[in-house]
């Protein structure tokens, strides 16, 4: 009988491509400070993207390389990284496209825990800050609550994101105050509530970001909107939230 | 490390769709919940789910819950437990409500009610055609419905320990469940979460095959943990091959595309679903359809040089649909298999994507056991819900969309359950003086061990003994020689070493305890799977291929140790409806 077997090969059918990587290293529990660790993986033939090729290194090379990964298919946001200084996600990063040697630093400007795993606990802070969730205090119906195809492509473009940070990571004014600027990823999922036709909370989300520095830090660098790898655009969503701002005040 | 030590009212073993549908339950209860999660939250598998959460609505056409029971009474081939799934499917629509009043941002009709897609095996009146019953959010349904839940959670103030692996369970001489040891991977802390109530939510095993559309952390964590301690796992031998994996990928591309109109084509560019199924074409059953995939590739009508899949068409359903309702399956065509469904069609064979099997719980989500002569005790303190769980609503193979449905049903109603035991009063059990000895005895011998092999040399050699021993068609001697090579490599994997040997986010560690779980799914698949001698539903034997209901309505109940395999019969009488009583499956 045939077995279809998507992944070809035994373990000897090795392909001769092999991959040149310099990558951050960093364990806290021997290293009195971080250092840049050289290293070669020979790949098999169905390696095609570069987290393939970080668990072939972990498999095969040195089991200590640190990094989070899940879905393998760039829609859980777990192995955002800083690939060759340019952030992005190692499950749909094709290895083609990268130049040798393959440099991997965790995502910039937040705390170090090993390796390539960061401290998220600014950003998600920040998220949770924007109060994420719907407000609304009306009883709901006993059905759906209604909402028309034109109100709900409002949230088109913004529910979509997988919280991978690589924006908020990108962005300078959040390496700068990642304790104060709320940063694109927070304010696209503010955004998210504020265009829901569902929520009435638009003015105390308004009132939410009204300081110097929530919402204001944003000067339309547009990092965020040049790495995200689903493709959304932070500065669209947080232009339209200082527009609103304005109007209210006017 | 010595044992640090939490307490609280439950803890939740996972954060994925039911997991944190039943935080959400208890948090409203006001208990004290810990919610446990090898990963974020919004990492978990759930996430990757993209066709629909199926629900009776009738926004689309009319539709009623009772057909949606009996569908998915057939499509578990009549091994599903019939009161359970009218209990599901009669829950459905108000499930799916409350979803979309706590923000779930579904796709709506011009007259702004949820939008509804045609999915396998979802029929009118009892077979008649196909209904829209997958309530969607684009093809990323898991996604938006993740993001909602975990959103809410944020707002109950849900206390979550992100990045904790659990590790066991802990019972005492009564054979209660009083909490679980864990690992805090940030660390290499060891912690004993003792709890009233422990639920077990942490999803499937997929990662036992070669090829899976599961995402890496599927490891059956807890299945290695009840097997573990002394409980049984049931209907493991059921597995479900999705039709459409990427091929050469194995990432998922949803029954949704054909659900929107997608065929699929054999190298003559024949619609062959046709022969197989001709009232429900592609969107018969997914055993069904895998299986008729897999025939025609057996009979040489596969594409491709190598002539290994076949193809997945969608084209002509249009760019403005595509992009529409189907866009991320566009990324991932593009992205895994270098095509542009706009254009041209998706390589596709069947992948394992589902573990219809689990723990065995009923429609509380409690854990039960046969034990002291009676078939299904309930085990004090002990819930299981989502994926890892087996009340039974799948049977021998799930429908599309019922499993977004399982984890909300059963995640709240195992929430319930636990809120209106609690409330009538009691305290925490006293904790065993050994409790967490035997792991951390594990856990020591893993870290002390050198020289050993590699976690992934073993692990990569089960994978490939169950892809090859245990696929879509199955034999005596495939599975018998299946069995002894898993119990060879199961002996290997208690010798593996680990090089790293840091306290600090040590995932090779995690990994090698990852092993031992996927060792005991792997086990009582092939070992179940050998004992059924009869194809149902998604478990289908070139030796034995006729459904055998005379011998065979009955679920499987592996034990890890020397009980081997007990079976307890199905339940075949729903709730308040007529039995459904088993006919031969045609679509």
């Amino acid at each position: 009988m045939t077995v279809t077997s998507p992944v070809a090969g035994p373990v000897s059918a090795r392909s001769a491509k092999t991959l040149r990587f310099r990558i951050y290293r960093y364990d806290p529990d021997r290293d009195d400070k971080p250092r840049m660790q050289d290293l070669e993986v020979a790949l098999h033939a169905n390696d095609k993207m570069l987290l393939d090729a970080l668990m072939r290194i972990k498999s095969d090379v040195d089991d200590s390389l640190s990094f989070r990964r899940s879905c393998r298919e760039g829609v859980c946001g777990s192995d955002a990284m800083n690939i060759n200084g340019r952030n992005g996600l190692a499950c749909i990063t094709n290895l083609r496209e990268l130049a040798q040697p393959i440099v991997l630093r965790p995502l910039p400007g937040l705390p170090v825990v090993r390796d390539l795993i960061v401290d998220m606990t600014d950003f998600f802070n920040q998220y949770h800050s924007v109060k994420p969730y719907l407000i609304n205090g009306t009883v709901p119906p006993e059905r759906e609550r209604l909402q028309s195809p034109r109100q709900r492509e409002e949230l088109d473009g913004l529910y979509e994101c997988i919280l991978c940070a690589c924006c908020s990571t990108s962005c300078p004014s959040f390496w700068w105050n990642p304790d104060k600027f709320v940063g694109p990823a927070g304010l696209l999922q503010a955004y998210r509530f504020i265009a829901d036709s569902r929520d009435e909370a638009t003015a105390d989300r308004l009132d939410n970001l009204m300081d110097p520095y929530r919402l204001f830090r944003c000067h339309t660098i547009m990092n965020c909107v040049d790495v995200c790898p689903k493709g959304l655009n932070p500065t669209r969503a947080i232009g339209r939230i200082k527009e609103m701002m304005v109007r209210r005040e006017i | 490390m010595p044992l640090a030590r939490r307490r609280f009212d439950a803890v939740i073993v996972g954060a994925g769709g039911a997991g944190m549908r039943c935080s959400l339950q208890l948090a409203r209860a006001g208990l004290s919940v810990a919610v446990l999660s090898k990963v974020f939250p919004t990492r978990s598998h759930t996430v990757a789910a993209q066709g629909g959460i199926g629900a009776s609505l009738g926004n689309m056409t009319e539709d009623e819950w009772l057909w949606h029971m009996f569908d998915t009474v057939k499509g578990s081939d009549y091994l599903g437990d019939q009161d359970a799934i009218e209990f599901m499917c009669r829950e459905a629509p108000n499930a799916v409500y409350e979803l979309e009043h706590l923000g779930m941002p579904f796709d709506r009709n011009p007259d702004g009610t949820i939008y509804q897609r045609p999915f396998g095996g979802h029929s009118a009146n009892f077979g008649e055609k196909p209904v829209p019953r997958a309530c969607a959010a684009a093809d990323r349904t898991g996604h938006a419905l993740l993001h909602t839940l975990y959103q809410c959670n944020v707002a109950a103030r849900t206390q979550f320990f992100v990045e904790y692996m659990a590790l066991d369970l802990v019972r005492d001489a009564d054979g209660d469940c009083i909490g679980v040891v864990a690992l805090e991977m940030e660390t290499g802390q060891t912690v004993l979460l003792e709890a009233r109530v422990t639920v077990l939510a942490t999803g499937g095993a997929g990662r036992i095959f070669a090829a899976s559309t599961n995402a890496y952390i599927n490891t059956g964590d807890g299945l290695g943990m009840v097997a573990r301690s002394g409980l049984p796992l049931q209907d493991m031998e059921f597995w479900q091959f999705h039709p459409t994996g990427v091929a050469g990928a194995g990432v998922l591309i949803t029954e949704g595309v054909r659900g929107e109109g997608g065929i699929l084509l054999n190298s003559r560019g024949e619609r062959f679903m046709e022969r197989y199924a001709p009232t429900l074409k592609d969107l018969a059953p997914r055993d069904f359809v895998s299986r008729s995939m897999d025939q025609e590739i057996k009979e040489g009508r596969g594409c491709g040089p190598e002539h290994d899949h076949v193809m997945l068409k969608l084209d002509h359903l249009g760019a403005e649909t595509i992009m529409k309702r189907l866009p991320s399956i566009r990324e991932i065509a593009i992205k895994f298999a270098n095509v542009d469904p706009i254009r041209e069609p998706i390589p596709v064979v069947p992948t394992i994507h589902y573990q219809m099997g689990g723990i065995p719980s009923n429609v509380h989500g409690q854990v039960v056991a046969p034990l002291a002569g009676t078939g299904e005790a309930v085990i004090g303190g002990l819930y299981a819900i989502g994926e890892c769980s087996c009340v039974s609503v799948h049977g021998a193979n799930r429908l599309g969309t019922n499993s977004l449905l399982d984890l909300i049903v059963f995640g709240r109603a195992a929430g319930n359950h636990i809120a209106a035991t609690l409330a009538k009063g009691g305290a925490h059990k006293p904790v065993p003086g050994d409790a967490g000895d035997a792991t951390l005895g594990r856990l020591a011998a893993l870290d002390a061990r050198t020289g050993g092999e590699r976690t992934q040399d073993v692990a990569n050699d089960l994978r490939r003994a169950m892809q090859a021993h245990c696929g879509v068609f199955r034999t005596d001697a495939l599975l018998s020689a299946g069995v002894r090579k898993v119990a060879e490599i199961a002996e290997r994997a208690r010798h593996v070493s680990i090089n790293d040997k840091s306290r600090i986010f040590n995932t090779a560690r995690v990994e090698a305890i990852e092993l031992s779980n996927l060792i005991e799914a792997a086990r009582a698949t092939i070992e179940s799977a050998l004992a059924r001698t009869e194809s149902r539903g998604a478990h289908a034997r070139d030796d034995f291929p006729e459904r055998n209901d005379a011998d065979w309505i009955k679920h499987s109940l592996w034990f890890s140790g020397e009980r081997g395999l007990e079976y307890k019969p199905v339940h075949l009488t729903p709730l308040t409806v007529d039995s459904f009583a088993p006919k031969k499956r045609t679509f």
